[in-house]
């Protein structure tokens, strides 16, 4: 033993342990496998020190946080003393105290972090009162629910939405025993900037933010028989699923999670990675067609949805660089929705399509009004790995105990590139190995792109295909992907494709994946993926036969009118709301508003004519009571102009019939809603 | 102001210029100004005294105006006799308005703006005391003329506040004219950092904000980190109930602690500094503002100070009225404009602070004690107080006692001089001056203790009163007669806490509202026989395990009050009864026989029938079954049922 290696030890319980690049005695005792509890304990956040639970006795210390005392040569620590076990358990009490103790019916019951505690620490009664009166349930979000009767204040959700993804949607306000965890001036999070990407609901150790349920509207689905219920599932999906029964991180469930869809009655399953395979050739062809055409570059990538809404928020100025592919989750729903109906002879309505996802802004992508038609949306449900494992055990299956079947035809057939989308690095992946084989004269393309794998939150990568030199880059997390988008603001960046996945290791880390304890699950999840792609024998979208049948007999070829309408899409400027409305006619019972945009360019456009038109019209066709009309400004939609929103629908381009015609449309469909919901 | 008359600041220039100014000056009117003061309406006593003299035709001078460009020759102030000027607090606020006349020095309290005529004419003009406004010993019922006389300042040593009371805060020439800046000169010019590092540790010179920590070793830690950017910060945040020492000395002596701040920035490397105030010292923060402005102007803030080629500049911050940011991790934050929450140290602020560079924090009265060390020597100073803590310590005395204010007192006094001696003893609950209705003395604010009876002698400084489970803390100092119920005053403080923890950890967020639960339950009648025990349990747990000094400190009052005045939760919990009467759900009422004529009407309105007897007999009360609604004390016509 060298010198250098007897100074870096301490003694843990009277355990020699040596320590390396940990960066704390916590660090240290978990690598000796010894686990300290902790809520506000995360690797990858900074050290917050406030949940007093990883207490441990240093001798000539006394009794500190692990978390925050730093590792000196000979330190003498003991995680277990009568009195630190005492304090720890009068910690536990405390939170229990003032917490909603209605575990049963809590989502996290079972995967809770405070009920796991409670019972490792042997905490048999509560000896405090609850003295902290109830706070609303907030669910005004498509994607996740807030219960702050839930939450023990640990801050992780703050932390992680402020420091790795740079949205700041919700922190602390108030102080002492008021404190609590809320978006900005006690907004509901549908109005805040939360994005949906749900890191705050996968670092919360109890059940305060959870993904939002659809479960229930799932199975009544199931039930109705006028209903076929399809189903797709996302690649991320199926190495994680099987960790809830016990199958090691990465494992493939595919066959196992058809099989259990098919006993709770959906007629077909399908797999998202066929869209994926789309995604890349419509993709690939946006690109190569910028990259020659000396378009706008570099190109971002758009499968992420929470990245999308992320770039509308704050960075408007950039969204011609985003690439207008929809996501695959919507191309499947797109394309399922115009293509089943009709084989299967039934009215569209009846067609119901659920998303199985590792994610839970995938819910809000679902609901953007831009991905339905007529009122019925391309995907109608979304569920979380999460839900779809709870609707396994509401079956009563196991699903390491299914055997495996494979996926209906056509939509479940894939290639590996659509596969490893899952994981971050996938997409650009992908799309380099179509562009390979795009632009070699050989037979073999080059496949295996390791240089953009990995888990580093920025890899960069400069290809060579075909004499081309492409640099590319690949951002997971959204502080690191503002970063990079802020250098392509002041153009210091020069890249020609910038992969960005809001959650840590893309899809794969999604929040609505299980429950992880560390974050190496990760990594297998990722491993898994790129096993799949490995097992398949083709790994090149184009090759995919569904994909080249889907062009043959609907789309035409790539980027074509056809698969610009049901494959691409536009994006609008978050960055001002629906602002400073001034109101023009009073309507106080109106079941609609119509805000006309007055603004310089919607003005030269004639915007003040066709206020004052509308405004006639409304009185003539005597809907005045149910419209109100409302002047506002500027929706950042300029080159369309003039624009007027229509409830929560922007009509580009905007002229009395459109307008008038949109108001028809939603009147008609909130009268047809009403009955259904008496 | 140009930079050549910055960069030429004669301070004995200055000091001649003014004393020159005012030699004509034969009386001057010192009108306390502090913000006690000025709530007694001192500000329109002023008025009428300046309006009184000029009815009389006399030469009056309300603000001594030094021409900028004459300084160095004679000020101008032409040739006024009187002179009347606002100082800041003197610390006798409970007796104020206060109004001083030099160079009698006859002292008048609670003085009212009719009362000015009389002044003007009898004691400017004619040189005698009034009577009716001099101040009166509520023992001897003897007047006194000058605060010598007066046992309330007799006793203290004030070298911190003797200049608050007597200069224009407003005025940066009358610092100067007691030597004010001298030290910063000092230090800037004939000495190096490492000397005045050295000389603040050999003083031992304690930081007064509460933790009693060197300040030199403080000073030292940052001197010797690495790098160009460091900070000097004033932590004026002053929040403790009752406590005003730092408000006074910001308001009353602004420039000892930009002095202060100067000396520290030397010491340490340090380019700017910045005072943090609550927003609730508006004055404080107009004064420290305008000090700041000229000082700026006397080039004694800025550039180049002194010729030396060292630049410093000071920056007033305001709080946004949260206590916790008086901790030093939280005030940074704040500064930095994210939400006052403590962080885990270390990294301590001497080597990671206010946006990740070294920084110094000290309290208002540590920073405004380092010119006076500088000046007088660490001899002088080390002469004062006890070895381990010498010199003065400001305390806010307040409570059941004659002589409430803010008084100095060397480290080392005990708590009977302070109270019998400066306090003048202890009223009951009629203010009446009873020294045996002393129960208690609280001391260091909601992070302090309860102490009683058995430390009266001991010698207060930072060890003696960790050691029995109090601190000095910011210098709170009630004190309690024996109508004070212990459990809540420990209630009184953890409301308090609970409501200014910062809601970051577990212990103290949670914990505080929980102590406060369970001291609700002892005095609403609530509490069983673990409520003690839990109780104490949760005290030592916050204690040992919480984030922050808040949250540390937070069980003190409950501990200490544990600690000496048991038997009296016991009494709550066990007999159901308050020993001092004061808990109105625990008090129970009892018939006077003698009063009580039996006519039943007490015990038909008893809503438990806990009140039996025979007619024209007196009643009794059952105290196992009353639950002390009080009913039976509204119904008697007789006065015979009253709480015991």
């Amino acid at each position: 033993m060298t010198p250098q290696q007897s100074k870096n030890k301490i003694f843990i319980d009277g355990m020699e342990v040596t320590y390396a690049r940990e960066r704390n005695v916590l660090e240290i005792c978990r690598k000796a496998e010894i686990d300290i509890p902790t809520f506000c304990y995360h690797s990858h956040l900074s050290v917050y020190g406030a949940c007093r639970l990883c207490l441990v006795e240093v001798e000539g210390l006394g009794i500190v946080t692990s978390c925050t005392t730093a590792p000196q040569p000979g330190m003498r620590v003991r995680t277990n003393t009568p009195e630190i076990r005492e304090m720890r358990r009068v910690a536990i009490e405390l939170l229990l105290a003032n917490h909603d103790r209605d575990c049963p019916t809590c989502p996290k019951n079972a995967t809770c972090k405070l009920q796991d505690l409670a019972r490792r620490l042997g905490v048999r009664e509560v000896r405090f009162r609850s003295v902290t009166p109830a706070h609303d349930i907030d669910r005004s979000s498509p994607s996740l629910e807030r219960n702050p009767n839930r939450c023990i204040l640990c801050g992780d959700c703050v932390r992680v939405c402020t420091e790795v993804q740079s949205v700041g949607a919700i922190d602390f306000a108030f102080r002492g025993s008021n404190t609590r965890v809320t978006p900005s001036f006690g907004k509901k999070l549908s109005e805040s900037e939360c994005v949906y990407c749900g890191q705050c609901a996968a670092v919360c150790p109890t059940g305060a933010i959870v993904p939002r349920s659809e479960v229930e509207d799932v199975w009544r689905a199931l039930a109705d028989p006028q209903k076929k219920v399809i189903a797709q599932i996302a690649p991320a999906v199926r190495v994680a699923v099987g960790e809830a029964y016990g199958l090691p991180p990465g494992t493939a469930a595919t066959g196992q999670v058809a099989a259990a869809l098919r006993r709770m009655g959906f007629a077909y399953v399908y797999d998202t990675s066929f869209a994926a395979d789309l995604t890349v050739i419509e993709e690939g062809t946006e690109f190569l067609r910028r990259k020659a055409q000396g378009g706008t570059l570099p190109l971002f990538t758009s499968c992420c949805p929470a990245w999308v809404k992320f770039a509308e928020q704050y960075f408007p100025d950039l969204l011609q660089h985003l690439s207008s592919c929809r996501s695959p989750q919507q191309m499947f729903g797109s394309i399922a929705k115009a293509v089943l109906p009709a084989q299967l002879g039934i009215p569209r309505e009846n067609l119901v399509v659920v998303s199985i996802m590792p994610c839970t802004a995938k819910k809000f992508e679902a609901r953007r009004p831009e991905f339905a038609s007529n009122g019925v949306r391309d995907v109608d449900y979304v569920i979380t790995t999460q839900e779809l494992i709870s609707m396994i055990e509401a079956q009563g299956l196991n699903l390491a105990h299914l055997r495996p079947e494979s996926l209906d035809l056509p939509f479940g057939q894939k290639t590996g590139a659509g596969v490893i989308f899952g994981s971050s690095g996938g997409v650009t992946e992908a799309v380099l190995r179509y562009v390979a084989s795009r632009n070699y004269a050989s037979d073999v393309p080059r496949i295996e792109f390791q240089e953009v794998r990995g888990a580093d939150n920025l890899r960069e990568a400069e290809v060579q295909i075909a004499g081309s030199h492409l640099r590319v880059a690949v951002v997971h997390g959204l502080g690191a992907a503002r970063a990079l988008a802020e250098k392509v603001r002041r153009g210091e960046a020069h890249y020609d494709l910038i992969e960005v996945m809001a959650c840590p290791m893309g899809c794969v880390g999604g929040a609505g994946q299980p429950v992880m304890k560390r974050l190496s699950v990760l990594n297998k999840r990722s491993a898994g993926l790129y096993d799949v792609d490995r097992s398949i024998e083709i790994h090149t979208a184009h090759q995919n036969p569904a994909v080249q049948e889907c062009y043959r007999n609907l789309l035409g070829s790539p980027a074509s009118p056809k698969s610009h309408e049901l494959l691409h899409t536009r994006y609008q400027s978050r960055r001002r709301g629906f602002s400073l409305p001034v109101e023009v006619s009073k309507a106080p019972e109106a079941q609609l508003e119509v805000s006309v945009c007055v603004g310089t360019n919607c003005y030269l456009r004639g915007s003040r004519r066709l206020l004052n038109a509308l405004v006639e019209e409304i009185d003539a066709r005597g809907l005045q009571n149910q419209v109100a009309v409302k002047a506002t400004f500027c929706f950042e939609n300029c080159t369309h102009s003039p624009n007027v929103a229509v409830g929560n629908v922007l009509v580009s381009e905007a002229t009395v019939e459109k307008v008038l015609e949109e108001v028809n449309r939603q009147l008609a469909s909130a009268k047809a809603a009403l009955p259904a919901k008496g | 102001m140009t930079d050549a008359v910055a960069a030429q600041v004669d301070l004995d220039a200055l000091e001649r210029a003014y004393k020159e100014a005012v030699s004509t000056i034969t009386k001057r009117v010192i009108v306390c100004a502090g913000t006690g003061c000025v709530a007694s309406g001192s500000l329109r006593v002023y008025e009428r005294l300046v309006a009184e003299i000029e009815r009389w035709g006399l030469d009056v001078e309300v603000e001594l105006k030094l021409e900028e460009d004459s300084i160095e020759e004679n000020a101008t102030c032409p040739g006024a006799k009187f002179l009347v000027s606002k100082s800041g607090c003197q610390g006798f606020c409970q007796m104020g308005p206060l109004v001083t006349i030099l160079p009698e020095n006859i002292f008048y309290v609670k003085v009212r703006p009719e009362d000015a005529p009389e002044i003007v004419e009898r004691t400017l003009l004619g040189g005698e005391a009034i009577d009716r406004l001099l101040y009166v010993d509520p023992r001897t019922r003897k007047r006194a003329v000058r605060t010598s006389e007066i046992q309330f300042y007799a006793k203290q040593k004030r070298l911190l506040l003797s200049q608050c009371g007597l200069i224009d805060p407003e005025q940066i020439a009358e610092y100067i004219a007691i030597g004010g800046y001298k030290a910063a000169q000092r230090a800037f010019l004939a000495m190096t950092p490492e000397q005045i590092c050295e000389t603040i540790t050999r003083s031992g010179l304690r930081g007064r904000g509460g933790g009693g920590f060197p300040t030199g070793v403080k000073w030292e830690a940052a001197r010797k980190q690495p790098g160009e950017v460091k900070y000097v910060i004033c932590n004026g945040d002053e929040g403790d109930p009752g406590a005003f020492m730092d408000r006074s000395v910001m308001e009353g002596n602004p420039h000892s602690v930009l002095e202060g701040m100067m000396i520290a920035a030397r010491a340490i490397g340090a380019h700017q500094g910045y005072i943090y105030v609550r927003a609730e010292y508006p004055l404080a923060v107009k004064r420290l503002r305008k000090a700041i402005n000229d000082a700026r102007a006397y080039g004694l803030l800025g550039q180049n100070l002194f010729e030396s080629g060292y630049d410093f500049d000071i920056e007033v911050m305001e709080g946004a009225g949260a206590f916790v940011c008086g901790e030093e991790t939280a005030l940074i934050a704040s500064i930095e404009g994210k939400r006052g929450m403590p962080r885990p140290k270390p990294p301590f602020p001497a080597q990671a602070g206010l946006w990740g560079k070294p920084t110094v924090i000290n309290n208002v009265e540590t920073l405004a004690t380092v010119p006076l060390i500088i000046r007088n020597g660490v001899d002088a100073f080390r002469e004062i107080g006890t070895p381990s803590s010498p010199g003065t310590k400001t305390f806010a005395l307040t409570g059941h006692t004659p002589n409430s204010g803010l008084i100095e007192v060397p480290f080392g006094t005990t708590l009977r001089d302070i109270i019998f001696n400066i306090g003048g003893g202890v009223t009951d609950s009629r203010g009446r001056i009873r020294d045996d209705a002393f129960k208690a003395v609280q001391i260091g604010g909601p992070s302090g203790g309860c102490l009683t009876h058995e430390h009266l002698d001991l010698p207060l400084d930072f060890d003696s009163l960790k050691g029995v489970g109090a601190m000095v803390g910011s210098g709170g100092l009630v004190v309690m007669n024996n109508q004070t119920c212990m459990v809540q005053v420990a209630r009184f403080f953890m409301q308090f806490t609970q409501n200014e923890s910062c809601g970051k950890c577990v212990l103290c967020r949670e914990g505080t509202k929980q102590m406060l639960a369970l001291l609700d339950d002892i005095i609403e009648g609530r509490a069983t026989t673990d409520t003690i025990e839990l109780l104490e349990l949760l005290a030592r747990t916050v204690q040992k395990g919480s984030l922050c000094g808040l949250g540390k400190t937070a069980p003190n009052p409950v501990l200490s009050t544990l600690r000496y005045f048991r038997e009296e939760y016991e009494a709550h919990v066990e007999k159901k009864r308050c020993p001092a009467g004061q808990c109105k759900a625990l008090a129970l009422p009892t018939i006077n026989p003698e009063k009580c004529k039996g006519c039943g009407v007490c015990a038909r309105k008893c809503p438990v029938g806990a009140i039996t007897g025979e007619r024209k007999k007196p009643y009794t009360v059952n105290p196992d079954l009353c639950i002390r609604c009080g009913a039976c004390v509204e119904a008697c016509k007789l006065d015979a049922v009253s709480y015991a």
